[in-house]
Formats: C-alpha cells, sequence, structure tokens
C-alpha cells in the first residue's frame, strides 16, 4: 500500500448541471426514505405476503452486494498476484466497494420492519447457526469494517502534513498529524491481513448471497434454483468485479474529462472472457445435469429473462471482449463492460424477483413509486458521495494532472 | 372457554355428511352426540393415544433425532368432513387477534368466491374448492402446517422462529428483526406480516394455542368445529388414525395423507376424497428444504476449515508472487 504512487487531492468544480439532476434524484429518495420510516413498510411499497421481499433485496442489497465486487477482486489482482500496472484501479474500485457496502446495510435496514433491532445480530445469544442469512449478516458487517480500515491510509495520506483544525481546535493539530502519521505506520504493516481477510469475507458472502434462494425450494423457477447457487453468485462476482471497475472508470475519466486509462483497463478486460467462460459453461453444465435444460425453450417470461440474462449479459460480452479490437475501444469496452453488469443485475432480478413465484396465487408484484425512489435516490447519494471523495481525497490518478 | 356452541348445531347438524359407522368408532373412542370436542374428550382421546402406544409400543423411549419428543402433538384435518362453516375462522381470530366479531358472519359464503390465504389478522382460512362434475365441493382449512424441520425456523437468523419439542413452531417477537426472510423460506407461503405496522411489525401465524394446550385445553379451532373434522392429538397416533381410516373407507379417500412427508413432514396433516393438487396444496419434495441449504452452509463452514484455507492459500499467493525488487 506505502509503495503506491501519490495521487493528491484537487478541487475542480462538484456541482455541474449533471450533478444537480442527481442531487434532485436523492432529495426525492430521502423523501421517499423518510415516508418509509414514518409510515411503514404498508404504506410506502408494494410487499406483500405473497411477496416478502421486493425491489430493495433484489437492487439495493442483492445487486449492490455484486456491483461491489470490484473492491475486493482488483485488491487480489494488485496486491496478492502484484499486478502492479492495475494499481492506479484499486483505489477507485476500494471507494465504490466502501460506499458500495455502507448502502448495502442502509438498503438492507431500509426493508428490515424492525430495523431498531438490527443490534440482534451482534448479540452471539441471538445467533442461528444454521441460517444462511446470518453467515450473509455477520460476514457484510465485518467485511465493511475490513473496507472502512482499508481506506483508512487514503485518510492518512490526505490529511498528514496538512492538518488544520478549525478555531480553537487549532491547537490539536500537531497531536492529530502524530495520531495519524502512528496510525499510517502501523496500517502499513498489517494491511496484507486486512486485503487477504477482505477477499475471504468477500468469497464467503458473495457465495451465500446465493445459497440464500435456495431454501426457497420450488418457489423460484428451476431456469435459477440449483443447490450451485452459490458457486454461480461467487463466479459471477468475479466476472462484474472487473466490468465494473472498467465501467466507472470510463465514466469518471469523462466525468472528470481526464484521458481514460485504456491500456490498464484493456488489460484488465481480457480477463473477463475467461471469467465468463467458466461462469457460462457451468451454468449450462448445471442445466442440463438437472434436466432444466428444456425450460430455456417454455416461452414463458421466465425463458426470456433467462435468454436476455445468459445471452446478453455472457454470451454478448464474451465474444465482444475476446476480441483485441474491441479491448482497445473505450466505445466497445464500455459496452461490453455495461453488457456483464446488465447480465449480474438480471440474474440477481432474476433469483430475488422475476423468477420468485408463491405457491399461493397471489397479486403480481410491482414496485411501488416510493420503493423505486428510494432505489434510485441511493444510487444518486452514492454517485454524489463518491464524487466528493474523488475531488477531495487521493483516490483517482488522473486527477492530479488536471489540477497542476 | 365460552363458546355458544348450540347456536351453531342447527344450522350446521344438517349439512353435516354421513360418515360411515365404522371410521366414527374408530376414531372415536367413545362416540360422540354433541357435535364438538371438549375438554374432557380431549383427555380421553389422549388417554386412548396414550393406552394404544403402551399396548403396541410402537414410539421410541426418548426424544426423537431432531430434538423432538416423541409424543409431539399435531392436528388432523379429515377434508370429506368439512361442512366449510368457518368457525374455525371465527375461534381464531377469538383467540389470537380479539374482537372476533359477530359469530354470525361465519356464514357469509361470499368469501367463497376467491381464493383466500392466512393473513395477520385471521391466521386460518377456509377455502372451497368445487367438486369434479357437479360432486360435493370440498372445504380446506389452511394454516401454518408446523414443519416437523421448518425451514422459516432455519432461515431466521436471530433465532426468532423456533421448532419446539412439543411440534408448535413458535414466533418470538422479541428476537425478530423483521427480515421476512422466514416467509420466503416457507414452503406453504403461510406466514404473513403486520406490514402496516409502522414500528413493531410481527410476522404473524398459527402458533398452536400455547396458552389453551398448557391449560390442557384444545387449540380454539380443534374445539370449535362442530363436526369433529379437526382431531387434536399425538403426530404418530394422528398418522395411525388417518391410514386407517383410509384403509377403511378406501372409496372415501385418496390414499395419501398430506403432511406425513411433505417439506419433511408436517404436524397438520390432511385427508381428502381427491388429490391434493386439486386442493389448493403444493406438491413439494419429503425433505425439508432446510435439509439442503443446511448441508451446503455446513458444508462450506464445517469447522471454518475452508475459509482458514482460503486465508491460507491467498496469504501464499502474495507472498510468492512477489516481485524481490518491491519487498526490499
Amino acid at each position: 500500500m506505502t509503495a503506491l504512487p501519490l495521487a493528491s487531492p484537487t478541487r475542480p468544480r462538484y456541482f455541474t448541471p449533471g450533478v444537480w439532476v442527481v442531487a434532485g434524484v436523492a432529495l426525492a429518495g430521502g423523501a421517499a426514505l423518510l415516508a418509509r420510516y414514518v409510515l411503514g413498510l404498508g404504506a410506502v411499497t408494494n410487499l406483500s405476503d405473497g411477496y416478502p421481499w421486493g425491489l430493495w433485496i433484489a437492487i439495493d442489497v442483492a445487486c449492490g452486494v455484486a456491483l461491489a465486487a470490484g473492491g475486493f477482486t482488483t485488491a487480489f489482482i494488485a496486491h496478492l498476484v502484484h499486478r502492479e500496472e492495475f494499481h492506479p484501479l484499486v483505489r477507485p474500485a476500494l471507494l465504490t466497494a466502501v460506499i458500495g457496502y455502507t448502502f448495502v446495510a442502509l438498503g438492507v435496514m431500509t426493508d428490515l420492519g424492525r430495523f431498531w433491532a438490527m443490534w440482534h445480530v451482534m448479540l452471539p445469544w441471538m445467533w442461528q447457526g444454521n441460517s444462511v442469512l446470518f453467515e450473509v449478516a455477520i460476514c457484510v458487517m465485518t467485511y465493511l469494517t475490513v473496507l472502512y480500515i482499508e481506506f483508512l491510509p487514503i485518510v492518512c495520506e490526505r490529511f498528514i502534513g496538512r492538518v488544520r483544525l478549525p478555531g480553537p481546535l487549532a491547537r490539536l493539530d500537531r497531536i492529530a498529524e502524530a495520531v495519524l502519521r502512528r496510525l499510517d505506520a502501523s496500517l502499513g504493516r498489517v494491511m496484507t491481513v486486512f486485503i487477504i481477510l477482505g477477499v475471504v469475507l468477500s468469497c464467503m458472502h458473495q457465495s451465500s448471497l446465493g445459497t440464500l434462494m435456495v431454501i426457497a425450494g420450488p418457489k423460484l423457477h428451476p431456469l435459477w434454483q440449483t443447490p450451485m447457487l452459490p458457486m454461480f453468485f461467487l463466479l459471477s462476482a468475479f466476472c462484474v468485479g472487473p466490468a465494473m471497475v472498467i465501467f466507472e472508470s470510463l465514466l469518471a475519466a469523462r466525468s472528470f474529462r481526464l484521458a481514460p486509462e485504456r491500456e490498464i483497463l484493456g488489460r484488465l478486460a481480457r480477463l473477463i472472457p475467461l471469467l465468463l467462460g467458466v461462469y457460462g459453461i457451468g451454468k449450462v453444465i448445471d442445466l442440463l445435469n438437472r434436466g432444466a435444460a428444456l425450460h430455456v425453450l417454455e416461452g414463458s417470461a421466465a425463458s426470456a429473462l433467462f435468454a436476455a440474462e445468459f445471452g446478453l449479459g455472457v454470451i454478448a460480452p464474451l465474444a465482444l471482449l475476446l476480441s483485441p479490437r474491441a479491448r482497445r475501444s473505450t466505445r466497445l469496452l464500455l459496452l461490453a463492460a455495461s453488457l456483464v453488469i446488465f447480465g449480474v443485475v438480471l440474474n440477481r432480478l432474476n433469483v430475488f424477483l422475476l423468477g420468485f413465484t408463491p405457491p399461493i396465487e397471489s397479486a403480481a408484484y410491482v414496485p411501488s413509486l416510493a420503493e423505486f425512489g428510494v432505489t434510485a435516490g441511493f444510487i444518486a447519494m452514492m454517485v454524489l458521495i463518491y464524487r466528493f471523495v474523488a475531488l477531495n481525497f487521493p483516490v483517482i490518478e488522473g486527477l492530479k494532472e488536471v489540477r497542476s | 372457554m365460552s363458546i355458544p356452541l348450540p347456536q351453531l348445531l342447527p344450522s350446521c347438524g344438517s349439512a353435516r355428511p354421513a360418515t360411515p359407522a365404522a371410521r366414527t368408532e374408530r376414531t372415536r373412542p367413545r362416540a360422540h352426540r354433541t357435535g364438538a370436542v371438549s375438554r374432557r374428550d380431549f383427555v380421553r382421546l389422549t388417554g386412548a393415544c396414550a393406552a394404544t402406544l403402551a399396548a403396541t409400543s410402537v414410539a421410541p423411549a426418548g426424544g426423537e433425532a431432531g430434538g423432538l419428543d416423541a409424543d409431539r402433538r399435531g392436528v388432523l384435518v379429515d377434508l370429506t368432513v368439512c361442512i366449510g362453516c368457518r368457525r374455525c375462522e371465527w375461534a381464531c381470530r377469538n383467540e389470537s387477534n380479539p374482537p372476533a366479531g359477530e359469530l354470525r358472519e361465519c356464514d357469509d359464503q361470499s368469501v367463497f368466491r376467491s381464493r383466500r390465504r392466512p393473513t395477520s389478522t385471521q391466521l386460518t382460512v377456509v377455502n372451497r374448492y368445487p367438486g369434479p362434475a357437479g360432486g360435493p365441493a370440498a372445504h380446506v382449512k389452511t394454516q401454518c402446517m408446523h414443519c416437523e424441520h421448518p425451514a422459516c425456523a432455519s432461515a431466521c437468523l436471530v433465532g426468532a422462529m423456533r421448532k419446539t419439542p412439543t411440534g408448535p413452531v413458535i414466533y418470538d417477537a422479541a428476537r425478530c428483526i423483521g427480515c421476512r426472510y422466514c416467509m420466503v423460506a416457507c414452503p406453504f407461503q403461510y406466514a404473513s406480516y403486520e406490514f402496516d405496522n409502522a414500528l413493531t411489525p410481527q410476522v404473524r401465524k398459527c402458533q398452536l394455542c400455547p396458552a389453551r394446550t398448557s391449560r390442557g385445553e384444545l387449540p380454539a379451532c380443534v374445539a370449535i368445529c362442530p363436526v369433529e373434522a379437526l382431531t387434536y392429538g399425538r403426530r404418530d397416533e394422528l398418522l395411525r388414525i388417518a391410514h386407517e381410516r383410509i384403509r377403511t373407507c378406501p372409496d372415501r379417500y385418496v390414499d395419501h395423507v398430506y403432511g406425513e412427508h411433505e417439506a419433511g413432514g408436517t404436524s397438520w396433516l390432511y385427508l381428502a376424497d381427491r388429490p391434493f393438487t386439486e386442493l389448493g396444496f403444493p406438491t413439494l419434495g419429503s425433505s425439508s428444504p432446510a435439509e439442503l441449504t443446511e448441508a451446503i452452509q455446513h458444508g462450506i463452514f464445517k469447522g471454518f476449515a475452508a475459509p482458514v484455507m482460503l486465508f491460507g492459500l491467498l496469504a501464499a499467493v502474495g507472498r510468492l508472487m512477489r516481485d524481490p525488487k518491491e519487498s526490499s
């Protein structure tokens, strides 16, 4: 970590017209969020006894965890496999993971009917070790802590040598400075442990997130219901991690008017076809093995969703990224990464929501406006926080040049 | 128990189907004429069960696998006897969601037009299924099935759902955090949620009347049933009774006790005159959905070996792949 080249904070304009729009969405989401906590789940959502889990669990939690996978995948490649050329991608991916997992926790809390009792998960005498959700909850909580620890060196780097506490607190500047230096030094010694821990915890809960729906049994359509779900969730997290890094890096470059790191991103993109290939072949073998392959042709909504997920989200980006020309083109790279993300998002939606049919006929679940509002608001808040941190902390390599 | 039973009998009595004498004798050690099971009869019934068991000694001496008592309780529902009077719905409301309202509201047959499910204020509901080709309609009471190996209890991360050794699956609101994973896990989707409660919503489902049974009374629905479609007792004894009814009257029943094996077995058991798929029962395998997830979960995390091994592997990778120039 300490060997990283310095990326220093800069201050281009925070607000652009686009950012104002995002802020508006965030504000609207905040209003929906307030309504949820004041009026309750029933008043604000279209959840029912037939569909106890809805948009928030499928998008804010399941997709949130998957799309934050860039954090542990880049940490693994850059810090454990020591591919130094990928170092510039580590900090942006880490920031995404920190923000992403924070909002996963917020998303879970928003969905909990008795959110004020959330801390029960931390009480050993409440633990129920057979529960897959227990494992997910403990892992995500621990991983979130690890992520914040992994982020601390960036905070140290930002403030060491320029601690300016306001007013009378200025007297403490020197102490704060010393604390930061001490923290930075000791973190540097143990950071490898936290990086490895982060990868282990990610593998654990990314897979367990898939195990979650195995207990739903025949309520989940046979195209997705398989004891291999944990394996597929883990493999697809490996795929979507690099894809998310490419996607964000290209968007950030555009937003901050930087030259995209095409060379590095193209090299990272080389990994994706291999990972997608393993994932795709695994899925096909599993379908054949379970005798569920014919459901692909049943002409139902489920089969269409599966075709979209697999065709557009696995095969198309795989074919695209095999071509070196596509990997060199910013536009095609963005397209391929978007397709991988689309495929994984649709997969999580299918597993947690669209492929789910309650055994008792229930009115179909269509998320309410407020549910969409909260989800959109959370995404907007994440964008705003990302932008703020990227502009004020040494996260994105290229911002240094812009400033000077 | 101050339920005004005598009022019911005239209206229900005439609708009561003729039951074969053999069945009546075998299932009821002493023939009843009142049409309702009283506490006295309950004691008698359990006494008879105990006697049967003492004579045959089929039950294992101690507890069974999974920490369940050998004499755990259940309810047998004979759908061929049920007349759809919905008194059980009223009694359930009276017990779990008072005030229950007027008893005569049960006579409203219009509710049968749509298929209903248990809700957070009505933990049991009766649905009507028209008979095949003008045959008699069937009425199906639904409520939490109290699985032998409940998926909801396996799913709950804070142990708010619990299978008691005596049979019932009990919900403890003091532990619950409101994630509703139990509802996702339930193979019947019978648990329901107080979505409209903003601050202290609970998962609501049949608890098998713990307050009543601990006083030696029957569950409210069983007690009020005017035609004795419901029998409360030891699960193993109920199974014996069910199979005996099928054997004695093979024309009356399909040869299937729903709940004997479904989802790994349930405390509520059903007898019917037609395939259960025609009566809204889900077709389920003979193992609990929890068995598979627990096998996966404990397989991966047994002794925490896999995560520790992964940690070691990653540490080794980190060391071996290190560039010698960097380590200086």
